[in-house]
């Protein structure tokens, strides 16, 4: 067209834009960053904060109050006692230790066992074979929570499965307890840890491989000294599910793990049955600072933007 | 680096253990829906078509079912718009408390439910002053369902760069011109992908559920957790998620399709 114009000697004017109230709109946003920053930020920021900031603070504030043991309501009087109580006493404690501890391992396992599958389905398996290990990674996604956490108590319970494929080398289940519980947390979070270290694998072109192999290194170090470094943002953004998952469950270990109880329970109880508002605050205080602890020191490894 | 013969064959067998693994308890959930016996029996002493007919027809069930996929199509509907405005707003702009942001949107999802739970709860109740119901619900599910789409959104932009936006901008597009036939069209699968994790996290949740929810909203996850050691409803319960395991496949196949197809044309 342009070509057209210049042989033909005469030029057609670009028509004059309409006024309309739209366009001035526009116009404005384009000319003022700031403002189209603010109105882009408002609404998700009032929901949040509102909402959520609001709501935390409330909690916090809640640790710092009683219930007044005859009638059961919120007196608003300042005291440490609740965070006292947390802090020194021994049911704390151990319960503390307990849960970090089943949150660790659960995680660790989850790592372990997500490695070499997402490995395979990003560096080994076939386009077509990918596609269908991701549906098949998915998929128990899918199937509700609480049916999953009962299928691990019916594969686990005296006459289940497990004990019936193992009874014949002498094996027994683990039966109910905070085994049980690992396992089945582990089960549980595994696609989330799977997920992202397998999109951070997908990443890491495969032209540095080749490039480590003709370098002359071998499979170890090249996954050693190329991969991991690579991956660890996405392993730690896993790490995050299935930690801070496992620290707050307690419909789990109701299932599977016996008489075990873990944080979650005992802010549960305080909630429900013991009717003390301000001592569950005060105990899911513990999980909070953990949390914020934990992504304090991951913040700096990139890992918040694997999630 | 080549992997030999050998480290392939491991690493093909290892994979197939895992998904053993994984397909063990879902496997054992299928055939306890056949089961004749109510209690958790390996193997099954006999098998019946009883369960299936009775889940059909199970109308706690699908009332359940419909409560739960109101609340996720709306509280997904919440978290993409949300979500997108947010990624656009830290990918394409630096300011002050960017950091801030972001942590505040992952903090819903990395604090344990449970805190949510109790937070919201308690928040609705006595600083809001708002009776629990079906809107409680769906504000604490879109709260942490923001964070999925977030994610997919903003590494989506990250790889796009705002060239494609700067022409339309030349060529006399206005904003919302620009962002309805250029950034959408290519955000478009990032928001699928974003939004189906999102429905899956809101249709499976449980722990904040448990304190949002009125007393008269059962969501299937309270429905199923209120059945679950009911013998005489334990086996319907099975075959519920057997139902969904299978339909499930769908939108992940959907998803995947999508996917691939972008993959090819770029």
């Amino acid at each position: 067209m342009a070509v057209d114009t210049a042989s033909s000697g005469q030029r057609i004017p670009v028509p004059p834009h309409r006024d309309t109230l739209a366009r001035r709109g526009s116009i404005t946003l384009s000319a003022h960053p700031r403002l189209r920053l603010t109105l882009m930020l408002s609404a998700p920021l009032l929901w949040l904060g509102l909402i959520y900031i609001v709501a935390l603070a409330a909690l916090l504030i809640t640790a710092l109050w009683t219930v007044d043991s005859f009638t059961g309501t919120i007196t608003r009087s300042w005291t440490l006692d609740n965070i006292i109580t947390v802090l020194t006493g021994s049911l704390y404690q151990t319960v503390t230790v307990r849960t970090v501890g089943v949150a660790l391992l659960v995680t660790l396992i989850d790592i372990l066992v997500a490695l070499p599958i997402a490995f395979f389905m990003a560096k080994v398996a076939s386009p077509r074979w990918q596609r269908i290990l991701v549906i098949a990674v998915l998929m128990p996604l899918w199937a509700s929570y609480l049916v999953k956490a009962y299928a691990w108590r019916s594969v686990l319970s005296q006459n289940g499965i497990f004990e019936w494929l193992v009874a014949p080398f002498g094996g027994q289940s683990p039966g109910y307890g905070l085994p049980a519980t690992v396992i089945t947390l582990a089960y549980l979070w595994l696609p989330y840890v799977i997920l992202p270290i397998y999109a951070g694998l997908e990443r890491v072109p495969d032209s540095l491989l080749e490039a480590s192999g003709d370098l002359g290194g071998k499979t170890w170090a090249t996954l050693c000294l190329v991969v991991l470094p690579m991956i660890w943002p996405a392993i730690i953004a896993g790490s995050i599910f299935s930690f801070s998952l496992s620290l707050g469950d307690y419909i789990t270990v109701n299932i599977v793990g016996g008489a075990n109880q873990m944080l979650g329970n005992l802010v549960y109880t305080n909630v429900g049955a013991a009717n003390n508002l301000p001592l569950a605050a005060a105990i899911a205080l513990i999980p909070i600072v953990i949390i914020f602890g934990y992504l304090a020191v991951v913040r700096r490894t990139g890992a918040l933007e694997n999630l | 680096m080549r992997l030999s013969r050998p480290a392939r064959g491991v690493l093909s067998i290892v994979t197939g253990l895992i998904l053993l693994v994984i397909y063990l308890p879902l496997m054992v959930v299928l055939v306890n829906s056949f089961s004749t016996s109510t209690s958790l029996v390996w193997p099954p002493p006999g098998l019946t078509l009883e369960w299936w007919g009775r889940a059909f027809q199970s109308e706690g069930a699908l009332d359940a079912v419909l409560t739960s996929v109101q609340i996720a199509l709306i509280a997904t509907l919440v978290s993409l718009v949300l979500g997108t405005l947010i990624s656009l707003a830290l990918q394409r702009f630096a300011f002050f408390g960017r950091e801030a942001v972001s942590l505040l949107v992952i903090l819903p999802i990395a604090l344990p439910g449970i805190i949510t739970g109790i937070a919201l709860n308690n928040a609705f109740r006595t600083i809001l002053g708002v009776q629990l119901s079906i809107a409680t619900v769906i504000v604490a599910h879109a709260t942490f369902c923001i964070v999925t789409v977030f994610n997919n959104v903003i590494a989506r932009l990250r790889r796009l760069g705002t060239s494609y936006e700067e022409a339309s901008a030349d060529l006399g597009a206005g904003l919302w011109t620009t962002f309805r036939l250029v950034t959408f069209p290519q955000l478009r699968s990032a928001l699928l992908a974003g939004g189906l994790l999102a429905f899956a996290l809101s249709f499976d949740e449980i722990i904040v559920t448990t304190f949002t929810a009125g007393a008269g909203v059962k969501t299937l996850p309270i429905w199923i957790l209120d059945n679950l050691f009911r013998p005489s409803q334990a086996p319907i319960v099975n075959v519920i998620a057997v139902v969904l395991v299978l339909m499930s496949i769908i939108p992940i196949y959907i998803a995947q399709r999508i996917a691939g197809a972008e993959k090819v044309s770029r």
